[in-house]
């Protein structure tokens, strides 16, 4: 038999027919879904008399909409409220499993699939949410859709794609200490660049990735769409398999087995073909900052800001100067005396457990410098939440100066109150420094949670490496 | 859906690469659970001097004289030019609802985003992929003419114009079906039900850990 790569094994599983255009009608088995993307996907099927397929494949929680503080009290925006008040009536009539906002599993809904175990290695997973590709990290399939996309899953359990081609992305040898899942995706982005996935599925390999952590890998799939890819993936293994083992949605005893040895053979054939291959040294990545308003406009924390006059090309020289002109900077300044207003630590990008713990080993002892007027920490989930509490982390991060807060989407896309003022800037761990992206003029650079943390006590951008950590 | 007529239409310049989703419907207007009205907010950050916000009326709002879709004829413009990558970020099919409520019918970019790129078929957008050169000629030919247009023959998968220039564009051919004769996938994919249910109760079997 062929050897196949990781993605031609999970699409080829799925495939229940091909038609005559060249696309195939793909199976869907896990479907998430969350309040932005879903009310007008419900209204149609309601509209056109249409059941849904398959009620068990769907797991839904509002988590873009909600508050991180005060959740007593509800949700105060009447429209983002009308809008949670819709998911949680359509999931009500339609039967669908839902974690309601003040159900302790509620979280964002790429931390809560895999937490729950209702993300399983070489399933195809969807939500009407670009970060979907997170759920790669299991070796399974998954990419975002649009809400007509959404109906479809819906209506048919199936989708309508077009196969995409194999990249492979390897990390070559092991990264220096310090160094994370985070800085790690920023570098292939920036090499790259955001378009530089168009048309593939990603995969990720070599030492520095099976070195990560299960939440080290998911940070590096989640930023796949930012490479412009249909999807990342990470290949499985006893990580995987270890992390997966005793969720509630993740297969019992009597059937463990089966699924395992099926998970085992969830890696690319020696051999296989892939239309695109990058290298990357591991040992050349240093911890990334973005400067711009692209998440490929990024660089080491001890390089300087880019001279646009540097740039031959009359198009990218431009585009730097209108990213310089929007982030306030000017070229040529070293990216470790930019300070910041604000701090954020969160998103489906890093709000997992380890992040925390990352962010919670710099802030320890030490306290958030006085130019920083709001350093925020929001947990991925409720039960993140309560792990980091359970930890201690909540304590350190209070003494630290930082807020403590609800789980949500929060400030990585300000759909809530959490936002930035125009001009203000801000360290982010979250997955997108677009203008405007945490508020109408905010700036945004993204980092890793410990060089977040980082950033929160100096007030400015420092390499985490050179700080001590203290007791 | 409405079926895909060739058309000409004014061409409105957007010359920037990676414009986002963020950009073309900003987060705030995400918070409508319906699927119309997006069109005067489609680009409301650049759009309005003052910061939008649902429920706002945008004609009482401050717009931004420079900015391309306010000017005339790019108010009443079809077809947009843009430059790569158009469309990245979010997966938002409201930023496409946006585009085709202003009166947007194609998008002509050297590149797209590929979610932003699947969305568009969804609502009757033509996402059209010309190369860096073709594209190029067009912002240069756009900026001598302001009235510039373009026809738009999907049928024939040709973008042309008035003097006489004719470029092929690719188009899948599903979505090339769909588009002219108006379909709606879902139903087309429930006429293979049966075959899904055939292909459960095989898969299933195979993996009852899923089941
Ligand atoms: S945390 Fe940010 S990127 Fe992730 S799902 Fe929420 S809004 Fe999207």
């Amino acid at each position: 038999m062929a050897a196949l790569t990781l993605y031609d094994k999970v699409w080829q599983q799925h495939v229940v027919r091909q038609d005559d255009y060249g696309t195939a009608l793909l199976y869907i088995d896990r479907h998430l879904v969350h309040e932005v993307t879903s009310p007008q996907a419900f209204e149609g099927l309601l509209m056109n008399q249409r059941p849904l397929w398959r009620k068990q494949s769907i797991l839904a929680v509002p988590d873009h909409n909600v508050p991180t503080t005060a959740r007593n009290l509800g949700i105060t925006d009447p429209v983002a409220k009308l809008q949670v008040d819709t998911l949680d009536q359509n999931c009500a009539s339609f039967g669908l499993t839902e974690f309601k906002m003040d159900d302790r599993r509620q979280g964002i809904v790429h931390v809560i699939g895999p937490e729950q175990g209702a993300t399983l290695p070489g399933m195809t997973v969807v939500c009407g949410d670009s970060h979907t590709s997170t759920h790669g990290a299991f070796a399974a399939l998954a990419f975002g859709i649009g809400t007509s996309e959404v109906e479809h899953v819906m209506a048919t359990q199936c989708l309508i794609q077009k196969k995409s081609k194999n990249m492979r992305v390897t990390i070559d040898g092991a990264v220096g200490q310090g160094i994370t899942g985070k800085d790690i995706v920023l570098a292939i982005i920036g090499k790259i660049g955001t378009a530089g996935g168009n048309g593939y599925a990603i995969e990720f390999g070599g030492e520095a990735i099976r070195n990560l952590s299960m939440e080290g890998r998911m940070t590096v799939c989640n930023m796949a769409i930012e490479a412009g890819a249909r999807a990342g993936m990470i290949g499985c293994d006893q990580t995987t398999i270890d992390y997966v083992n005793g969720r509630p949605f993740a297969p019992q005893q009597k059937d463990w087995d089966s699924a395992v040895a099926y998970w085992k053979t969830l890696h690319t054939d020696e051999g296989a073909r892939f239309d695109r291959e990058v290298v990357i040294a591991a040992d050349s990545i240093e911890p990334q900052v973005t400067w711009g308003t692209s998440p490929e406009m990024v660089a080491s924390v001890n390089a300087a800001i880019p001279d646009p006059g540097a740039e031959q090309n009359r198009q990218k020289s431009e585009s730097v100067q209108k990213a310089l002109d929007y982030m306030g900077l000017q070229a040529n300044r070293a990216i470790n005396s930019v300070y910041l207003d604000k701090v954020f630590i969160g998103s489906c990008t890093n709000s997992r457990i380890e992040d925390l713990r990352a962010a919670a080993a710099i802030a320890r002892g030490r306290h958030v410098a006085q130019n920083i007027k709001l350093a925020l920490v929001v947990p991925g989930s409720g039960l993140v939440k309560q792990q980091a509490e359970k930890e201690g982390l909540d304590q350190i991060f209070l003494q630290a100066g930082f807020e403590w807060r609800e789980p949500g989407c929060s400030m990585c896309l300000a759909m809530n109150a959490d936002r930035l003022e125009s001009g203000e800037r801000c360290a982010s761990t979250s997955n997108r420094n677009f203008e405007g992206r945490q508020g109408q003029g905010g700036r945004t650079h993204l980092v890793s949670p410990a060089m977040a943390a980082a950033a929160a006590v100096c007030g400015h951008f420092t390499d985490v490496r050179t700080l001590e950590l203290l007791n | 859906m409405e079926k895909f007529q060739k058309f000409t239409g004014i061409v409105a310049p957007m010359d920037r690469a990676n414009v986002d989703t963020d950009a073309i419907i900003p987060k705030q207007y995400l918070k409508s659970i319906k699927r119309t009205g997006f069109g005067p907010n489609l680009f409301d950050d650049w759009r309005y001097l003052d910061s939008g916000e649902p429920g706002l009326d945008n004609k009482e709002r401050r717009v931004n004289p420079a900015f391309v879709l306010n000017k005339t004829p790019y108010k009443y413009a079809q077809i947009l030019l843009a430059r790569e990558n158009f469309g990245c970020g979010s997966s938002r099919e409201h930023a496409v609802w946006a585009l085709a409520d202003f009166g947007f019918k194609v998008v002509i970019a050297p590149s797209f985003a590929d979610i932003f790129f699947n969305n568009s078929f969804k609502s009757g957008l033509l996402p059209i992929v010309l190369s860096v050169a073709v594209v190029d000629q067009l912002f240069l030919e756009l900026a001598e003419h302001e009235d510039y247009q373009l026809s738009i023959d999907l049928e024939r998968q040709i973008v042309s114009n008035s003097a006489g220039m004719e470029v092929p564009f690719e188009v899948d051919a599903f979505r090339k079906h769909c588009l002219l004769n108006g379909l709606d996938d879902i139903g087309l994919t429930l006429q293979h039900a049966d075959q899904i249910k055939a292909f459960e109760q095989q898969y299933y079997q195979q993996s009852p850990w899923l089941a």
